[in-house]
């Protein structure tokens, strides 16, 4: 998550202080981990430093939080650009998980076992995601959906992984 | 919680063919349990000797300590009646029937009135977000709706033990996860034993835990604390 970009995305909805942007942020992709006050304001004094937003006025009233802050032409473009950019596809392989399988072959060790193993875990967590998605809102259950069908994914691989061992142990224990 | 359902070291054979070899599996009362496993693994053969459809060629199947293995076929059926319930890929709906007669049609075999059995499965309606749709046969519903309205008959009798066979298999995803929540929520509702058989690890999330079947046997992984 891109802290940076996404609190531009959140003040070209309008102009908003420091406070109101931590609330919406924590609100709406903290998710357990909200942004400490300090990592906000000095991202933003690095985007209005860097151009992409200016301090508009000080609203009058007690507190340290009475700057306004608006989203330039700089900053718009900043926020068009990534949000139409596709995201890199994680070119990961399922690195951990093949190493542990391949090694496990090479070692003749229970390389079944450890992917039910896996399996198991993850349907765990698979099991936590979907109570969290029963319980909340339509965000909560929109996020946790993103995690199930990447852990779904994995899956499939384990799946996979499984149906093949025999013909895998050839090929790394010749 | 106690065992409530059990099959013990249960062997069956379609023909030449063996289904299951020596599975056995524990279910306790008010759990979700998913049977997952691939295709021709025997997942739907264990679910259909723990319900009574299938007698095991060997091993026991035991429900709330009566042997149901051991069971003539009237007492199985009765049994099916009247303490089980089943939902399956396809709704099975009777298409003579009106969708509010299709969910009662499990008490009126149990010998409940007409009068006390409709207005049962017509409040089944309201809970499964099915109003207004009592009086349509099964060729007027959605794929979504009629399996809401097989749900709605599965448990209307309250039953001990549900047995769903790949419920949400004819569904798209979103109204799959759709009926699984309503089938959770009932289920939670009324303390009702469901033994849910899927491929698709999604739809075994909702399950409170699963055991993998493979090549008729049975691998309960351990748990794993919460």
């Amino acid at each position: 998550m891109s802290v940076p970009l996404t609190l531009l995305g959140l003040l070209e909805r309008e102009p908003s202080h420091g406070y109101d942007l931590k609330r919406d942020y924590d609100a709406f992709f903290g998710r357990g981990k909200p942004l400490p006050f300090g990592q906000v304001y000095s991202t933003l004094s690095r985007l209005a430093r860097d151009g992409k937003v200016v301090i508009s006025d000080v609203a009058p009233g007690s507190g340290p939080d009475r700057k306004r802050y608006i989203i330039t032409d700089v900053g718009a473009t900043e926020v068009e650009q990534w949000l139409t950019q596709p995201v890199d596809p994680e070119p990961h392989l399922q690195t951990v998980l093949f190493a542990k399988v391949v090694l496990a072959l090479m070692l003749d060790r229970p390389a079944a076992e450890y992917l039910d193993t896996q399996r198991s875990a993850h349907l765990h967590r698979m099991r936590e995601l979907t109570e969290i998605k029963r319980a909340g809102s339509l965000v909560d259950a929109l996020l946790a959906d993103h995690g199930l069908y990447h852990l779904e994914a994995d899956l499939r691989w384990i799946e996979m992984t499984g149906a093949r061992l025999d013909a895998l142990r050839k090929e790394v224990r010749p | 919680m106690s065992v409530v359902i059990e099959a013990r070291d249960v062997e069956f054979a379609f023909g030449q063919t063996s289904a299951l070899r020596g599975a056995s599996v524990a279910v306790e009362a008010g759990e979700i349990l998913a049977v997952m496993g691939p295709s021709g693994s025997g997942k739907s053969t264990l679910l259909h000797c723990l319900a009574g459809i299938l007698v095991p060629d060997s091993g026991e199947i035991l429900f709330d300590g009566a042997r149901v293995h051991a069971m003539a076929e009237t007492e199985r059926s009765s049994l099916r009646r009247d303490r089980f319930g089943f939902v399956f890929q396809f709704g099975q709906l009777v298409p003579e029937l009106t969708a509010v007669e299709n969910v009662a049609l499990p008490l009126l075999l149990s010998g409940v009135h007409r009068k006390q059995a409709l207005p049962r499965a017509r409040a089944w309606f309201t809970r499964l977000g099915l109003d207004g749709l009592e009086h349509r046969r099964s060729g007027e519903l959605s794929g979504g709706q009629a399996q809401r309205v097989a749900l709605a008959r599965g448990l209307v009798a309250e039953p001990q033990v549900l047995f769903a066979d790949e419920p949400t298999g004819a569904l798209d995803s979103l109204t799959g996860e759709q009926v699984m929540d309503l089938l959770v929520g009932a289920a939670r509702e009324q303390g009702t034993t469901v033994i849910l058989v899927t491929h698709e690890p999604r739809i075994a999330a909702y399950a409170d835990r699963e055991v993998m079947v493979r090549d008729g046997r049975v691998n309960a992984p351990d748990r794993i604390a919460s």
